[in-house]
């Protein structure tokens, strides 16, 4: 039971003993929230490859398609279409290289197109991008990449491909953190009369951890076209002490985004509780 | 066993001509039969009896209350807000039904945050 639940439950009985002769019933309700997404055009989606960066410790590529094909198949009415998971930064760095702006160029963002829209020649870059991307560290990294999203041609033939499901692709960077700070500590002391007590301490820490920053984008299979995206933050810190794997942190942080993610897709039921009255 | 005979025993009380007393009365007796009937999980059954109570009663503000839940069960977020303000006018002092609006208003926020871009 989190602290909000028990604040509410004895607010509730506190409310209870105030209505004094009031006849009442308590009952649990199941609120419906719609998904906030249309999905009714769509039988199938395919969760395609996100542009990834950050960590080199994992492969937040192949771990969010790999998280989200699950927790679609048992969480949605949506046919999840099984397919090889796409390299995506790849395949932008490829378009992005045919069109004269590779990522690894540092070409200007005004001449990323915007959604909606094909890429356009353009932002030519006098310097020779070479023939891999470079690493993914943040997200000014990962904003020139975006523009693959925007390639309405290469989405309509990826859909056509897999009978016009929805296609959900986008960003990924999971990145290491390192901060220093005050955290408050509960320390068990004896006072002089033998008694144990608990002591809240505020002492200086140095943290570690890492933080989480997905932007879903949702396209349309049928016409290649962007539906919608959303971008998510999370982070989490760890003692410095701790040696938390990077998969443990990542699966963590999606833990706490995957009901977004999936409120978007597909309605969502809220238990609650009311109080019905005579 | 016992129970469903109570219920039998309250259908043909409200069903019954005999019970065309004020409408006050006549709502209680609709309200009641709601709340059974809501407790067994029938929130349609339930959400038709509230209905007919307002009607007979609209000064009764348990009635809009108990209605406002069952628009909730059922996810029409306007007609709850609407049921729950109706309740509130009515009995602005009830601690009861501010705090299920309260709650209402928690999950319909939920609901309607984190819109798309």
């Amino acid at each position: 039971m989190t602290a909000r639940t028990a604040t509410r439950f004895a607010s509730l009985a506190l409310l209870v003993f105030a209505a004094g002769c009031t006849t009442f019933y308590e009952i649990t309700v199941e609120t419906p929230i719609k998904a906030k997404l249309d999905t009714s055009a769509f039988q199938r989606v395919l969760v395609v490859g996100f542009v990834s960066g950050g960590s080199e410790d994992l492969d937040a590529n192949i771990e969010t398609v790999r998280l989200l094909r699950s927790q679609l198949r048992t969480r949605s009415s949506l046919k999840v279409v099984e397919t090889d998971v796409l390299p995506l930064a790849e395949i932008a760095w490829r378009q992005a290289k045919e069109t004269g702006t590779p990522p690894g160029a540092a070409a200007p963002l005004a001449a990323v197109p915007p959604a909606g829209q094909p890429p356009v020649a353009g932002g030519l870059s006098a310097q020779d991008p070479g023939e891999v991307p470079g690493p993914i560290k943040d997200e000014k990294d990962l904003l020139a990449y975006e523009q693959v999203f925007a390639n309405v041609e290469f989405w309509k033939k990826l859909g056509e491909e897999h009978q016009s499901p929805l296609i959900v692709t986008g960003t990924v960077l999971f990145t290491p953190l390192a901060r220093s700070g005050y955290v408050q500590r509960d320390r068990e002391v004896i006072d002089p009369y033998g008694r144990h007590q608990v002591e809240s301490q505020r002492t200086w820490a140095d943290r570690k951890g890492f933080s989480l920053s997905p932007k879903f984008v949702f396209i349309d299979g049928r016409t290649g076209t962007v539906i919608s995206s959303e971008t998510f933050h999370e982070e989490t810190l760890y003692d410095s002490a701790q040696n938390t794997p990077p998969l443990s942190s990542y699966f963590e942080l999606m833990d706490r985004l995957i009901p977004r993610f999936l409120g978007t897709l597909s309605s969502q039921k809220i238990r609650g509780t009311r109080v019905l009255l005579r | 066993m016992r129970k469903l005979l109570a219920l039998a025993a309250l259908v043909a009380l409200v069903a019954s001509p005999a019970w065309a007393g004020k409408p006050r009365d006549q709502a209680k007796a609709e309200v009641e039969f709601g709340i059974s009937v809501a407790q067994k999980g029938l929130w349609r059954e339930a959400i038709y009896r509230w209905q007919k109570a307002v009607q007979l009663d609209p000064t009764y503000a348990a009635a809009w209350n108990n209605l406002a839940i069952g628009y909730e069960q059922d996810g029409r977020f306007d007609s709850a807000r609407d049921a729950y303000e109706k309740a509130l006018k009515i009995d602005p002092n009830n601690t009861l039904i501010r705090q299920n609006f309260e709650f209402f208003k928690e999950i319909n926020d939920r609901a309607n945050r984190d819109t798309i871009r």
